[in-house]
């Protein structure tokens, strides 16, 4: 498979008042077309920073991001962004989000029409396409997130802990249906998450940064059917998996939390 | 104690019935008029000092019939809207500007910071000497009482718009121009309003101030001749009438929120 977008010795250092912080060192990987990456880290390992980076809204300090072969230098529809934090524009309908992007880009109402009442159906939101998002739950303005962005039809999506912020069941449904989602787009998709299971359930590929300065400590293919359900988690492979991505990640948890002791 | 905080009305921002808010409303002013008349018609204090609520009836129908009152509103009025706009159109878009561009508020944010402790009423004998006793000066009393103020305040509820939601745009493909229109003028709008109605109320504040000096109509001029005369009834009726006025407005200025921000909450903030 051909790369679609590949990261290069990318490093970012942030100036604070009186210390700089690095935030990711010497970070390199490539995604395939219609990969499905998972990125997992310590806290404050540059997870998020490396989304912004990718998204164009935060500049490296030095390296590279190649889309498509070309250098990434600002944000563009080309790489859509869902949030932790909900970002529904509140002064506009449910349908309106969702049509957002193709509205800014000029294309025809009945265009928009089509792609609201696309997405609509595929998130389960009948009969809320006239609804504020300040009506909605967090689920369901999350849902109507990765319709923006998906309506958008992205070349890259990338998605900052989308699920982080909502309960476990309501997690394990939107897994499963961003998964049909991507079913029918396959889309490139980078999705940071700190949940194991969430990122051996959704993921082709895993990425397991090490504590800060991140960069990434392993790359593990997920060799599991690429038709996931929930009954998937209980399997003996699955478990496997999970596993050792645990292992990884909780050495690098422990250095994320030696690493603030006073003593070092 | 115990019996009071179970109750639901004792519940920090628990919701009440509506019938009920606007009883205790009325009850306030009701109570208001309670204390007038035992004051007044029980003899504890003399008429030149507070007169009886039906002396103060007789004053308004004398100055509504025959002391033309409307004039006097409708110069005041005219007055304060003239300012207040003025404030507001040159105020509100340069309050915009200030909380999104940074070498905007580098420019005006100290120079207005410094202009707005300076009062008004202090420059009165000033613009007297550079405007004249005219319309103008009134005017100016007016746009210098409101326009610095309500200029730091938009900037600060245009700086409040979320980074995140002009993140998400910039992701969707807005441009770094349009971004004004699309995202931070809407997310910042209810707050201009809600901003333009407290800074409304104080324009008619210095409205009084800049009519009790060389003025000859309107509402400030009204009482200041009352006062002359020692007609405590007319001046109470001018103020009454300021107060009515004064909540006309702001009930205008909350429907309008309304109307224009179905997807606030209930006139709540977001
Ligand atoms: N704008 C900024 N200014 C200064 N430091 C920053 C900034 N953004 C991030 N950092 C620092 O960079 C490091 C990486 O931050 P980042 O948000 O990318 O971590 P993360 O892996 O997403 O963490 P989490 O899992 O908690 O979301 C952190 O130490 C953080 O304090
Ligand atoms: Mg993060």
């Amino acid at each position: 498979m051909e790369n679609k977008l590949c990261i290069e010795n990318v490093s970012k250092v942030f100036l604070e008042k009186n210390a700089t912080v690095t935030a990711l060192q010497n970070t390199s990987f490539c995604v395939a077309e219609s990969e499905f990456v998972t990125i997992l880290g310590p806290s404050g390992c540059g997870k998020s920073t490396i989304l912004r980076i990718i998204a164009g809204l935060e500049e490296a300090s030095s390296g590279r991001v190649l889309l498509d072969g070309k250098e990434i230098k600002e944000p563009g529809k080309d790489r859509g962004m869902v949030f932790q934090a909900y970002t529904l524009f509140p002064w506009l309908t449910v349908e309106e989000n969702i049509a957002f992007g193709l509205n800014v880009a000029g294309r025809s109402r009945s265009d928009q029409q089509d792609a609201v009442k696309f997405y609509i159906e595929r998130i389960g939101l009948k009969g809320f396409e006239k609804a504020y998002p300040r009506k909605l739950s967090g689920g369901m303005k999350q849902r109507v997130a990765i319709a923006r962005a998906l309506a958008n039809d992205p070349e890259v999506l990338l998605m900052d802990e989308p699920f982080g912020a909502l309960d476990a069941q309501t997690r394990s449904v939107m897994q499963e249906l961003l998964l049909s989602v991507w079913d029918e787009s396959h889309k490139t998709i980078l999705f940071v998450t700190h949940d194991v299971e969430e990122a051996v359930f959704i993921g082709d590929t895993i990425y397991v940064m090490t504590a800060r300065p991140g960069k990434i400590k392993a790359r593990i293919a997920v060799d599991l059917p690429t038709k996931r359900t929930y009954d998937l988690k209980l399997t003996e492979q699955f478990l496997t998996i999970k596993r050792d991505v645990l292992e990884l990640i909780r050495e690098e948890a422990w250095k994320a939390a030696n690493a603030n002791l006073p003593e070092g | 104690m115990i019996l009071l905080a179970t109750q639901k009305w004792a519940t920090a921002k628990a919701e009440i019935a509506r019938p009920l808010y606007w009883s205790l409303a009325a009850a306030a002013f009701v109570l208001l008029l309670l204390v007038w008349s035992v004051l007044t018609y029980g003899g504890h204090v003399p008429p030149l000092f507070l007169p009886a609520p039906d002396e103060i009836v007789r004053a308004a129908g004398l100055l509504f019939g025959e002391f033309d009152l409307m004039q006097d509103i409708y110069a005041s009025v005219l007055r304060v809207t003239s300012g207040f706009l003025l404030a507001a159109v040159i105020g509100v878009p340069l309050g915009i500007m200030m909380g999104s561009l940074k070498v905007c508020e580098a420019f005006f944010e100290p120079f207005l910071g410094f202009i707005r402790y300076m009062p008004a009423s202090a420059f009165i004998p000033l613009f007297i000497l550079w405007l004249g006793i005219g319309e103008t000066e009134k005017i100016a009393v007016i746009f210098f009482g409101t326009f610095f103020q309500m200029t730091l305040m938009v900037m600060d509820v245009t700086k409040n718009v979320s980074q995140e939601l002009i993140d998400t745009s910039y992701t969707l493909g807005v441009s770094k121009r349009s971004v004004f229109w699309r995202i931070i003028l809407p997310a910042s709008l209810p707050g201009i309003v809600d901003t333009l109605r407290i800074t409304f109320g104080w324009a008619w504040t210095y409205l009084v101030v800049a009519e009790i000096v060389a003025a000859s109509s309107g509402l400030g001029y009204m009482i200041m001749q009352s006062q002359r005369f020692l007609k405590t009834s007319h001046i109470i009726v001018g103020i009454l009438v300021i107060g009515v006025i004064g909540i006309i407005i702001d009930l205008l200025f909350k429907w309008l929120y309304g109307r224009l921000f179905p997807w606030m909450g209930k006139g709540g903030a977001a």
